[in-house]
């Protein structure tokens, strides 16, 4: 069985049909081949799979394609689609936010989560607001860095 | 957007932005998983779901016939196919015996994750669909999953012809450790279990393979550490020749020592494409990596220090029972011996040493290097006994460690296992560390609390660490079956860009941009000018990986040896433009000039210009600028370095909470201070885990009870303090950069300097060993003197 699906993905319409058991995530790689988006885990504790559902960060491998349909998803393919890095984008790369580069688009997203709702915060604010993301090579502490450099227009 | 250059700030040494980087935050970049070929097939694995067991039978019928499925292999399919699995450091004089490691069991399967089967389907899901309806009927035996119980006669026997399990019977000795115990003061004795990590690299495992039986030949893209060595293993298992064999390793998702084997699935998605003719892909789930990816640690260490009344360290002894898993990896055994064992005595002047390892098979994944391999497990024992000694001394523990500390050297000393380090100042590093963190004030602070009944704890620990690996003479001689050197090729195109390619294969360390600092360091280019090709067998020299923090010391030697060609060749060719006896040209920020007359000067890219369009070389210079340098370096390198680490611990609960953590790192002058930076945050972080959180658990019948990122506690954002991260430079003598390497310092330091850090504030309790992690259960039980702790 299939289930007919309309997407908005980085501002285009998509159009699909999929299984209900399809994840967001395995559309979006899979189907669509926006495979920025990760996937690092399948118990949803690593966050490398975070992209913007009606602009609230989630863990696309909680959600089922099905649920998207009608919604407007944003994919890391999506931040930068001239070339020009977004401010969290150039932060990151300022102020050597990533190492091997895996878990960096989700961590861009729930960065970007963080600031909608809090606009300065303090480095404490920001390793709780992280805590759903896994990093295994920065230690964090130049992830934090960039998203203060973010948060403060640096 | 252009990282900002220019010849008057020295590049070499400039923390400037990587170059890697644009691609990794746009998601434009390429791991193995996301890549798809016309006509791909996906491969599900069907493993082992017991610790031990035998194959009665396998029965596939109905996953063949399910939708999708292409083809379902086992075992039996690979015979005459696929060679054993080999181990690649057989270490000597240790009676190394091999159990046959099959890519996919047939008989007995000997851990959870044993491959059994496969399944290539259309799709992925119709392949993991598939594998839920093979049969296979198993008779569990019994397993043994701890090194020590597994030596000992009675235990389980994995492989036949290996009695009691021993893998290997490796022994180290320098010194009369005999004399130094009968004439001891002071023995101090512990029981250490390094336990049992899982490197969750956040990219797991997987391959694609494209085999072509019309040509007979291999594309594979992996997730590696080491390309050239995945060509030359997977030529020796398939019999695939390596011309004809191209692997790629393209964007890697980190590795820490697990993407250096070659694993069960490695060989299998080989198997399936060469026996199908389509690609094949397979891509570990999370759960599957923990179960088939290799593993770190698991040692059990009974380790005892001699000493006199006043802290003065006359020998070492101990014995180690080293788990192996199920089978030998690639690299394994060399890791508790080569790079454990010969580093022994630490930056201490350490007299007399022995130590016996014993490598056991238990029914578990198969250990591998991961992050510091050896070497955190032998800096922890020595960092913990001289703890120890202090406390039985009643001497402060940065006093006795000063009383045996090696002085400064900068060319050569040699250590009692046969070792000479490069260089060091030992303390100088300790130095920094203890006025920077303020370690006088911090034990009054320490006192302060303690009145107010809270208990905050201090550790220092210090560290050498041996990297660089290392000559190939040496790698031979312990038993490594390859070479140890690398080679780089830099090439120099008419408008003055250049490629440089290397053996090597950074996969988040950032020697494109590095390597491409080195160049523009020594030829005055650009660093925008230079790009850095790494990781396909087909385009790059031959290179025997990045591990082991030896790329920037050996590869990036190569890559500055070959820079140096071309500076040779460029004076040449610029002597006979110019009409200048080639005494007569000097070389300053990118210029080749007569001397006195710098006006009359071709630049490096003029030079790049005239050499690719040969319209006036001088009688036998060939055309074009491009250079090859083969580096094997004469030693290895010894970082080194001391660290702080202050945590509270709430007896009530027995959690512990890190409060501060100093490292002061010496790994020579820094190419990239910024990235060097950040691979001690990495690494320090790692290395704290160990301490407090992280633990690969099996019950007693080889059940892997941390099978996920539910069960197993990688260290999250919010648990961690600030690292405030100082460096000392040391050059290397023999380096021609003098750099020394920084990939696992971090982690090598920072286990026992929290483990010290947690054992200092219990010290009111007379706790004096607590098994890691420190969880606070086990804090709490060591507190209230209970078992378990």
């Amino acid at each position: 069985m299939t289930l007919s699906i309309t997407v908005h993905v980085n501002g285009r319409a998509s159009h699909a049909d999929v299984e209900p058991r399809l994840l967001l995530v395995h559309w979006l790689r899979d189907h669509l081949g926006l495979t920025g988006t990760k996937i690092g885990c399948d118990t949803s504790q690593c966050g490398s799979c975070t992209v913007t559902l009606d602009g609230v960060a989630v863990k696309s491998c909680t959600c089922l394609a099905v649920q998207a349909d009608g919604c407007r998803v944003t994919t890391i393919e999506g931040l930068a689609p001239d070339g020009r890095l977004n401010t969290l984008q150039e932060a990151f790369w300022n102020k050597h936010g990533l190492q091997c580069g895996f878990c960096t688009p989700g961590m861009i997203f729930a960065a970007q989560a963080l600031l909608n709702t809090n606009s300065s915060p303090t480095p404490e604010q920001i390793r709780h607001a992280l805590e759903g993301n896994l990093c295994r090579c920065t230690g964090y502490q130049n992830i934090v860095r960039s998203v203060e450099a973010a948060a403060g227009g640096r | 957007m252009a990282a900002p250059t220019t010849a008057a700030a020295r590049v070499f040494g400039s923390g400037i932005r990587r170059r890697e980087d644009p691609r990794l935050l746009t998601g434009t970049s390429r791991y193995t998983a996301d890549i798809t070929l016309p006509g791909q097939l996906y491969a599900a694995i069907l493993r082992s779901p017991h610790g031990h067991a035998r194959i009665r039978k396998i029965n596939a019928a109905a996953a063949k016939s399910a939708p999708g499925v292409v083809e379902v292999f086992t075992g039996a399919d690979t015979d005459g196919v696929l060679q054993m699995i080999p181990c690649a450091w057989l270490v000597p004089n240790s009676d190394l015996k091999v159990g046959p490691f099959r890519a996919m069991a047939t008989d007995v399967v000997r851990y959870v994750g044993d491959a059994v089967a496969v399944v290539v389907a259309d799709t992925v899901e119709q392949a993991y669909d598939a594998v839920d309806l093979i049969q296979v009927d198993y008779a569990p035996l019994p397993a043994v999953v701890d090194p020590e119980r597994a030596s000992k006669p009675g235990a389980p026997q994995l492989h036949t012809d290996v009695p009691n399990n021993v893998a290997f019977h490796w022994t180290v000795a320098g010194g009369d450790v005999d004399a130094a115990f009968k004439n001891a003061e002071v023995i101090v004795r512990d029981r250490i279990v390094q336990q049992r990590l899982i490197p969750t690299a956040m990219e797991t495992r997987g391959a694609l393979a494209q085999y072509t039986p019309a040509t007979g030949e291999l594309t594979l893209w992996n997730t590696t550490q080491n390309p050239h060595i995945v060509r030359f293993i997977m030529s020796g298992v398939t019999g695939i020749p390596e011309d004809r064999l191209r692997v790629i390793a393209p964007e890697v998702g980190g590795g820490f020592g697990s993407k250096i084997p070659q694993i069960q699935g490695d060989f299998i998605t080989v198997f399936c494409s060469m026996k199908l003719g389509r690609p094949v892909k397979w891509i570990e789930s999370r759960t599957e990596n923990y179960q088939s990816t290799t593993h770190g640690r698991d040692h059990v260490q009974d380790v005892e220090l001699a000493a006199t009344k006043d802290g003065r360290i006359l020998g070492l002894r101990c014995t180690v029972w080293a788990g192996m898993g199920a089978y030998l990896s690639t690299a394994a055994p060399g890791i508790p011996t080569i790079l454990h064992g010969l580093m022994l005595s630490g930056p201490y002047n350490i007299a007399a040493v022995k130590e016996d390892v014993y490598g056991v098979y238990t029914n578990t994944t198969p250990v591998e290097a991961y992050r510091g391999a050896g070497r955190p497990e032998a800096t922890f024992m020595l960092e913990r006994l001289v703890n120890k000694l202090s406390d039985e001394i009643g001497v402060d523990p940065v006093e006795v460690r000063r009383r045996n500390l090696i002085p400064p050297f900068d060319n050569g000393h040699d250590v009692v296992t046969g070792l000479k380090y490069d260089s060091g100042n030992y303390q100088g590093a300790l130095d920094k560390l203890l006025a920077h963190a303020g370690y006088d004030a911090l034990r009054k602070e320490q006192a302060a609390a303690r009145e107010q009944g809270r208990y905050i704890g201090i550790g220092v620990s210090l560290y050498v660490e041996i990297c660089g690996l290392g000559p190939s003479q040496v790698a031979g001689a312990v038993g490594f079956q390859g070479g140890l050197w690398e080679s780089a090729i830099i090439r120099f195109h008419p408008s003055g860009k250049a490629h440089v390619f290397i053996g090597s294969s950074p996969h988040g360390q950032g020697e494109e941009t590095t390597f491409a600092q080195i160049v523009a360091d020594e030829l005055g280019v650009s660093v925008n000018d230079v790009k850095v090709v790494h990781g396909d067998t087909d385009s790059t020299p031959m290179g025997w990986g990045t591990y082991g923090s030896r790329t920037t010391a050996v590869s990036g030697a190569a890559l500055a040896m070959a820079t140096r060609k071309i500076k040779e060749k460029a004076r040449l060719l610029t002597s006979h433009l110019l009409e200048a006896a080639v005494e007569d040209i000097d070389y300053a920020n990118g210029k080749f000039f007569v001397k006195g007359f710098p006006d009359r000067h071709k630049t490096i890219q003029d030079i790049a210009l005239m050499a690719n369009v040969a319209w006036n070389m001088p009688d036998g210079m060939e055309a074009g600028l491009e250079a090859t340098s083969f580096y094997d370096p004469p030693n290895f390198v010894f970082p080194f370095g001391a660290h702080l680490a202050v945590v509270e611990v709430d007896p009530s609960t027995g959690h512990v909470t890190l409060t501060r953590y100093v490292a002061v790192d010496d790994c020579g002058p820094q190419i990239n201070p910024m990235i060097v930076e950040g691979q001690v945050h990495g690494g320090v972080v790692q290395g704290i885990g160990q301490a407090l959180w992280e633990h690969g658990i099996y019950d007693d019948s080889g059940q892997l009870l941390t099978g996920s990122l539910n069960d197993y506690a990688i260290p999250r954002a919010d648990v961690l303090p600030e690292i405030e991260v100082l460096h000392t430079v040391t050059p290397s003598p023999h380096h021609p950069l003098g750099v020394k390497g920084v990939g696992e310092a971090g982690t090598i330091a920072s286990t026992c300097t929290v483990y010290n850090a947690v054992l200092d504030a219990l010290e009111p309790f007379k706790v004096t060993s607590i098994r890691m992690p420190l969880t606070p259960e086990r804090v709490w039980r060591a507190i209230a003197g209970r078992e378990g702790a």
